[in-house]
């Protein structure tokens, strides 16, 4: 995938998998369909009071398809729940400053969505619900209503992997395991 | 050292920082929350017949949501159960038997599974706690998980090494609890990102084993990959009483690259208290006399541990707590030795009692990480909590209107008594 256009969800620093996914919601199973669905209708439930909704109540998924965060995203836990509950909820690249190792590691062996570090401080110049466009293939976040381009670092061989669908279906595509049950 | 375990374990002369190599895994362990998802990936991926790399080699270890009545969280257990008997597994720690033990990462200590200069892998952020016995060990997703189930190996990145250097015997009132919360607080949540995290010195070397564990386990709220402590007699012993598997103990070298190297004095650190909603708030205990609480808590892989309790004890003995304390062995291990273990005549487990806490509930991962509405010490509002455990931010314990101080479990007692957060030599 090259281009990801939509709304973009502003958040800030150290955004934890507690805030993600709250523990409450992590005996759902993500390898089973309708719990994966449901997991993407929990989708940052754990943020704090007075922000607007990330999923609309009654609904399974998300009205933005971009975050924008400062440093850390992604710390605690290494619940998988996390970036999947993201990508459940259909969200498709999560712009921040930095991210937390594990978080960043699921992102990639699930596919579920591209993490990608900024240079500037993003989520100083973006509010929730402006629209944007993620141009992965040149490395920039650009605000649809100004034009402005911000420069992203180069996911580098992740994004190969996410491409694919995640670390089995890439390493399928490239030879380095069959195929299941063959 | 980590260096050297990730080489020998890849096949290799030598690792630098930054190559990604493929790793031999001595240990996969995985719980009742990762666990269902870990062996979708696995017959997804490998099919309904694949067969586990090695049924001695991955350990399941139920914790999370054990004393729940909820229906789906009692199914996560059932999924692992039918996976380990189908495979033959031999170390399945089944709630519903004696061979249940409680939380994963004390249990891996407990059953002689972490052991020198090996790799130990989990699907959870605090397998960095096996660190503490001079192996590598880190937290892993379900699709990695999945991945090892099927192949025994993993892709993994040579961290940098960040090394702390704590010199000078412990204070009677501090506890590994005090210093990590204190590096935490001097390099952020962030500031070992990527890194692994050793720790050395002097005072490293005067630690029990369940120290090093208090420590290695936090290295995760830094953001490191993974906690490391050199073996010595103190890690011989231990591991030697509790499996009779050989180990290859691996040393850090003489001239080896560090990231960064910082200083400590043990005699100049303070009680240590994370404020609310971040491990690296860091503030003395002193400074939060104002602080008025609701709640206690003492349990969990960092504050659950014999040692941990024998400290709350000390504190506590022929004196009474003023706010509600709830106590949660880690492991059944512990819970025994509560019993067994005597100060001034009484087991642990009366001195709690004398004192007004709450019953002992049984071992589990409980309320650190919230858990469903029915779990046991869960802050269910705007609780102002002070526990043991590793992590306070928003929602963790349950509630996100609850606010959580970590600390030591001198500290957490002392504040016990008072109702507000207490340096712990006022009782000593
Ligand atoms: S006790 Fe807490 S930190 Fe430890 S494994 Fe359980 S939930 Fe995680």
């Amino acid at each position: 995938m090259s281009a990801i256009t939509g709304k973009v969800y502003v958040l800030g620093d150290n955004i934890d998998t507690d805030q993600i996914i709250p523990a409450i919601h992590l005996y759902l199973v993500p390898t089973i369909e309708a719990e994966y669905r449901k997991l993407g209708s929990f989708a940052l439930s754990g943020l704090p009071a007075g922000l607007p909704p990330f999923v609309a109540p009654g609904s399974e998924t998300s009205e933005y398809r971009i975050i924008v965060a400062g440093r850390n995203f992604g710390c605690g836990s290494s619940r998988e729940h996390a970036p999947i509950a993201l990508g459940a909820a259909g969200v498709k690249a999560v712009v921040a400053g930095s991210f937390a190792r594990i978080f960043f590691r699921n992102c990639i062996a699930t596919g579920e969505l591209y993490p990608v570090d900024c240079v500037a401080r993003l989520c100083d110049e973006f509010k929730t619900g402006d629209e944007a466009e993620l141009r992965l293939d040149e490395n920039v976040l650009i605000k649809a209503a100004t034009g402005e381009r911000f420069d992203l670092k180069p996911l580098g061989d992740a994004k190969d992997v996410i491409d694919a669908g995640g670390v089995f279906a890439y390493a399928r595509k490239t030879g380095m395991i069959k195929a299941a049950g063959a | 050292m980590t260096e050297k375990i990730l080489a020998q374990h890849a096949g290799k002369a030598a690792v630098r920082p930054g190559d990604n190599v493929w790793v031999r895994v001595d240990i996969l362990m995985t719980h009742d929350v990762c666990g269902p998802g870990t062996v979708g990936v696995f017959e997804r991926e490998f099919g309904k017949d694949a067969k586990v790399f090695d049924r001695e080699k991955l350990v399941v270890i139920p914790d999370h949501y054990i004393y729940t009545v909820d229906k789906m969280c009692q199914r996560n257990v059932a999924i692992m159960r039918e996976f380990c008997q189908r495979h033959n597994v031999k170390y399945f720690y089944d709630p519903d038997t004696t061979a249940y033990k409680g939380v994963c990462h004390i249990a891996l200590a407990q059953e002689g599974h972490t052991r020198p200069g090996e790799v130990l892998l989990g699907t959870d952020s605090h397998t960095c706690t096996a660190g503490a016995f001079g192996e590598f060990a880190t937290g892993i997703g379900n699709t990695d998980a999945g991945f090892v189930l099927g192949t025994g190996k993993i892709l993994l990145k040579v961290p940098e090494t960040m090394r702390f250097v704590i010199e000078g015997e412990l204070p009677p009132y501090l506890m590994a609890k005090d210093l990590i919360l204190r590096i935490i607080g001097d390099i952020g949540v962030d500031g070992a990102t990527y890194c692994a995290m050793e720790f050395a010195g002097s005072c490293i070397e005067s630690l029990s084993m369940e120290e090093r564990m208090t420590l290695c386990n936090m290295a995760i709220e830094a953001g490191g990959k993974n906690g490391i402590i050199p073996v010595d007699r103190v890690t011989r012993e231990y591991v030697k009483a509790r499996t009779n598997k050989p180990f290859i103990e691996v040393t850090s070298d003489p001239g080896a690259r560090f990231k960064s190297v910082a200083n400590y004095n043990a005699a100049e650190l303070a009680p240590a208290v994370a404020r609310p909603h971040s491990p690296d708030n860091y503030a003395p205990a002193a400074a939060c006399g104002d602080v008025k609480l609701d709640r206690a808590y003492i349990g969990s892989c960092t504050g659950g541990k014999l040692s941990d309790f024998i400290a709350a004890a000390k504190v506590l003995l022929g004196r009474k707590v003023s706010i509600d304390t709830y106590l949660v062995p880690a492991t059944r291990e512990v819970e025994q030795g509560l019993h067994a273990t005597k100060l001034d005549g009484r087991t642990l487990a009366q001195v709690f009692a004398d004192a007004g806490c709450l019953p002992v509930a049984p071992p589990s991962c409980a309320a650190c990480l919230g858990g469903p509405v029915d779990t046991v010490g869960r802050a269910n509002g705007a609780e102002v909590v002070i526990s043991t455990t590793n992590r306070n931010f928003p929602g963790r314990m349950g509630s996100k209107e609850a606010s959580v101080y970590l600390a030591s479990p001198y500290t957490v007692a002392a504040s016990a008594i008072r109702g507000t957060i207490t340096d712990p030599r006022e009782f000593m």
